[in-house]
């Protein structure tokens, strides 16, 4: 483990940090962009993996994303380094902002930047979903593509508890692999 | 020791805020503003707005304000190493045990149900904030499903295949359309 990775993590989970407006599952497409698709350091079913074993600790979706990439890149300090960047942006701009609000929430030109800056958030969800979709729907597993669905829905349509999605699905997978018997 | 209040507090938070976003709102707002009386309802307001215009998960930037609101940056601190400090732990640990186990026939079984589950999680937030950002008044068939916000609607598909079709960086794009925004709203003021 070099410290250009610790560097690398600890740069990339600030400033995807500094970029998330809104929180939850917005980080996850960032993180999954800059980890898998720019820098390499962790494939894709591994970044999935992590989104589902963050949802079911409790906590926050940006910190927890940003502790399990730290620790699969580069162990306990990874994992501190990455917390550090993830929580640090918020920390500093709240105590800015904090102390004089006022003048910041009438503020236009802060929330026309910020207009912008949401839309392309928006395009990065699409293009997320796109791809990770198209991937669960062309895998040889089915049952993937009618897990994807129904959670979409039971989320979306139904506001149904991720935990609860997250976990069920954890124990559907169990029942699956005991009802295969040994392969 | 108002600083180990602080920590306590959002130590707490930070515990319970399971599945995240705006789910963990009521519970914040019963410890901070009817358990301790660190805030009053429209401070709570504010704070609302300011995460939405601020960077950072609603659970931190709670912790951030109202640490720094009670006892200044030191309190900023405390708060949020309060916050952070029960996930530090517990995912750490979930980590190690993803690690050491993740090759295992039943656990790869577990995760193969559980990974299209994070897509689909992933996808309804991203529907969420979609059609939260292309059509800001809500979608109402009848007429304003016709008319969504033109300007989100261009960058949002010049976002898309710039990150799509030319791999551009994400950083840069998100940045880049924020100044766009900025420079557009400037010039309308101008012309004005």
């Amino acid at each position: 483990m070099n410290k250009n990775r610790y560097f690398g993590l600890f740069a990339t989970t600030f400033s995807v940090s500094a970029l998330t407006f809104g929180g939850g599952y917005v980080i996850v497409p960032l993180l999954k962009k800059k980890f898998v698709d720019e820098k390499g350091w962790l494939e894709e079913k591994e970044m999935l993996d992590i989104t589902a074993i963050a949802t079911s600790a409790p906590g926050v979706m940006a910190i927890n994303t940003s502790i399990l990439i730290g620790y699969r890149v580069g162990g306990v300090g990874g994992a501190l380094v990455s917390m550090l960047g993830a929580a640090l942006p918020p920390l500093i701009i709240m105590s800015i902002v904090g102390g004089l609000y006022d003048s910041f929430i009438d503020n236009t030109y802060v929330a026309s930047a910020l207009k912008g800056m949401q839309a392309t958030v928006a395009a990065l969800l699409a293009d997320a979903v796109f791809s990770l979709s198209g991937n669960i729907v062309g895998g040889k597993d089915v049952m993937g593509t009618v897990i994807m669905v129904v959670v979409f829905a039971a989320a979306f349509f139904l506001n149904v508890n991720v935990v609860v999605l997250i976990l069920s699905c954890a124990a559907i997978g169990l029942v699956r692999s005991f009802g295969n018997k040994k392969k | 020791m108002i600083y180990l209040e602080l920590y306590w507090t959002f130590f707490q938070i930070g515990l319970l805020a399971i599945g995240g976003g705006y789910a963990t709102l009521p519970m914040i707002k019963e410890r901070v503003i009817i358990a301790q009386g660190w805030m009053t309802q429209a401070e709570f307001l504010d704070l609302l707005t300011l995460s939405q215009m601020t960077p950072g998960p609603i659970a931190i930037n709670a912790s951030t304000f109202t640490g720094f609101r009670v006892a200044g940056m030191l309190g900023a601190v405390v708060a949020t190493l309060g916050c952070v400090s029960p996930a530090c732990v517990i995912v750490t640990t979930l980590a190690y045990f993803y690690k050491k186990y993740q090759s295992l026939k039943r656990v790869q079984d577990m995760l193969s149900v559980m990974r299209p589950a994070a897509v689909g999680l992933i996808a309804s937030a991203g529907a969420a904030i979609i059609i939260e950002t292309l059509w800001p008044g809500g979608i109402v068939f009848d007429t304003s499903f016709i008319t969504p916000d033109v300007f989100a609607v261009v960058i949002f598909i010049l976002s898309f295949c710039a990150l799509r079709f030319f791999k551009a960086p994400v950083i840069i794009v998100i940045i880049t359309s924020g100044a766009v925004a900025l420079a557009v709203y400037l010039i309308k003021g101008w012309l004005n």
